[in-house]
């Protein structure tokens, strides 16, 4: 099981009604379907993620992120989700806004650049970082405002959204005593809960 | 013509008239005496009863919907490409059942039918009909078939209407609803390409004012016209341009006021073809009832109550080209059903072919129709297994 999965699950109360932006091939909401008995629906634009998730019985909307949330109206969701697509999205800001507009609390995981990796990449070779984790090339990327973790937080600050739990993880979704030690340096992952 | 039946088709088929003795009472107020409903259906009914999909038809559509009527056939029904065994609505899975509405000309009672209380034809008399009235006449087929519950109603543009409104008028009727191409009422420029219909037809000299029947003559031109706006209207300028371009029939102008791009004669062939084999009063029916189809109205207008009455789940799809119900009109669907709470799947699919797209199998429409349609089959599974345990 995916640990982020487990990791967010304990924050959604049982039958919560949650979107879940970018919402993939439905895993997460598949799983807290099951373990949560929340009402779901997920957002996504992608074709063949969109079959998949009407296949696994997930409530799968075609819509793009970049477009805005404005079909929704104010807090009529329990929970606003996003994981891994907040870097994709060409305002990152503008959608959180909208998802805090549009859910009383917010989760959000992205992958941190600030990673000691991605900072190794980047001060040895003089080239933006490729990994296994993150394997596209600057050019073909869809990952177009990566952020760290400390961005993300002065982000928050500066429109004055709380952050209600943050929990850092490395890339296999594990939580480690380093990265709880020193986030921003040794955390690949971050899944934050927020609100306005 | 066929020279064999292909193995993906239901093959053969032979239509079948119902009659319904209990009068009708409809939304205008009047009431059909009795009636007929023609019918036609595929596969097999399962001992639980739990596998029956409605199909329901659009403006010009009709109870034949696949397979071939005679080996003499030029074309198999209107929507063969989706219904027949290992299609999206699989005919080794599902009982298919598809009607001729109420007002229509291919068999159901309906203009050119005779009023049983005069003895004579309705034509203009024909009382006037809307989607709530099909639904329940659809609903007492249901009845008459033995079929309590519908594993799924499904329908392309006033037949998507029609899925909505079973969805509202009898929730504990069907599991799912497919409304694909549809809107959840018309705009004022759906309404005014009816109107510009409706007047060409009723124009005609050759209308009599919808006695064209006892005069032994048709509004040729009339339905002619109607048609060939219509059909504008179901095209995009994308696939005409694609299908005609300025393609001149001769080669050069000719200077007068012949047809001379293929789009012209298209239209012109279309128009006389559809004169020939549909009924102008049918015409006005359908278009008013497409008109008149507003399922909020019951509810203050607002759509997310009327919805709320739904209990099945629903899959909307639209394609991009289509301007007649553009994907907007179906995501004021969706979005509706997202407020009300209900479980809903919605794709836009990339099309060329505008509103006429619902009737192409267009691959990734087909994979999201398959896709929907194992769910549905798989609440078929579930309700067998309920039916065997208790």
């Amino acid at each position: 099981m995916r640990a982020d999965l487990e990791i967010i699950q304990e924050w959604i109360k049982p039958g919560s009604r949650l979107l879940d932006l970018g919402c993939g091939r439905g895993e997460l909401l598949s799983y807290l379907t099951e373990n949560r008995g929340i009402q779901g629906y997920g957002l996504e634009i992608n074709a063949d993620d969109i079959t998949a998730c009407i296949k696994a019985g997930i409530n799968v909307i075609q819509q793009d992120l970049n477009q805005g949330l404005t079909n929704f109206t104010d807090n009529s969701f329990d929970v606003v989700l996003m994981t891994q697509a907040l870097q994709t999205v060409r305002r990152p800001d503008m959608v959180l806004d909208e998802m805090l507009r549009v859910g009383k609390e917010s989760i959000i995981t992205f992958p941190n650049f600030g990673h000691w990796r991605a900072r190794g990449y980047l001060a040895f070779r003089g080239k933006m970082p490729v990994s296994k984790f993150l394997p596209y090339t600057w050019y073909n990327t869809p990952n177009i405002h990566f952020c760290t973790f400390k961005d993300f937080e002065a982000l928050c600050w500066q429109k004055n959204i709380h952050i209600l739990e943050r929990t850092v993880v490395d890339s296999q979704h594990r939580d480690r005593w380093s990265t709880r030690l020193w986030p921003n340096m040794l955390g690949e992952i971050a899944i934050y809960r927020v609100t306005k | 013509m066929p020279k064999t039946i292909p193995e993906d088709s239901v093959g053969l088929v032979e239509p079948q008239t119902l009659h319904f003795a209990k009068p009708l009472p409809l939304v205008c107020g009047r009431t059909l005496p009795s009636y007929d409903l023609i019918i036609e259906t595929y596969g097999e009914l399962n001992e639980s009863a739990s596998n029956g999909i409605l199909i329901c038809h659009a403006l010009s559509g009709h109870h034949h919907v696949a397979g071939y009527h005679s080996m003499d056939d030029r074309k198999p029904g209107w929507w063969d490409s989706a219904v027949g065994p290992g299609k999206p609505i699989d005919t080794d899975r599902f009982f298919v059942v598809a009607l001729n509405n109420l007002g229509g000309c291919h068999g159901s009672t309906g203009p050119n039918s005779t009023n049983p209380e005069t003895g004579e034809l309705y034509g203009p008399d024909f009382p006037m009909v809307t989607a709530k009235d099909w639904v329940v006449s659809q609903a007492r087929l249901a009845d008459r078939l033995g079929i309590q519950c519908w594993a799924a109603v499904i329908g392309g543009s006033l037949g998507g209407m029609q899925a909505m409104q079973w969805a509202i008028d009898f929730p504990d009727r069907l599991k799912h609803s497919l409304v694909i191409a549809a809107a959840p009422k018309l705009s004022a420029q759906n309404i005014a390409f009816n109107e510009v219909a409706r007047q060409a037809i009723s124009k005609d000299p050759g209308f009599h004012q919808g006695r064209y029947r006892e005069q032994e003559t048709i509004p040729k031109r009339g339905l002619m016209l109607a048609r060939m706006v219509g059909h504008i209207t179901y095209l995009s300028d994308d696939s005409m341009a694609d299908k005609f371009g300025r393609d001149l029939r001769k080669g050069k102008f000719s200077y007068d006021f012949d047809a001379d791009f293929e789009v012209e004669s298209y239209l012109r062939y279309q128009g006389e073809t559809f004169s020939e084999t549909f009924d102008a009063n049918t015409y006005l029916l359908m278009t008013k009832a497409l008109d008149y189809y507003d399922p909020a109205a019951d509810y203050d207008d607002d759509l997310v109550a009327a919805l709320s009455q739904a209990t099945c789940q629903f899959l909307v799809v639209s394609f991009t080209t289509d301007w007649r119900f553009s994907p907007q009109r179906s995501r004021e669907i969706v979005d509706a059903l997202i407020a009300a709470g209900k479980s809903v799947n919605y794709a836009e699919i990339e099309a060329a072919q505008g509103h006429d797209a619902f009737l192409i199998p267009i691959p990734r429409y087909m994979e999201i129709f398959n896709a929907y349609m194992d769910r549905v089959s798989s609440s078929v599974e579930k309700s067998e297994e309920v039916t065997n345990a208790s």
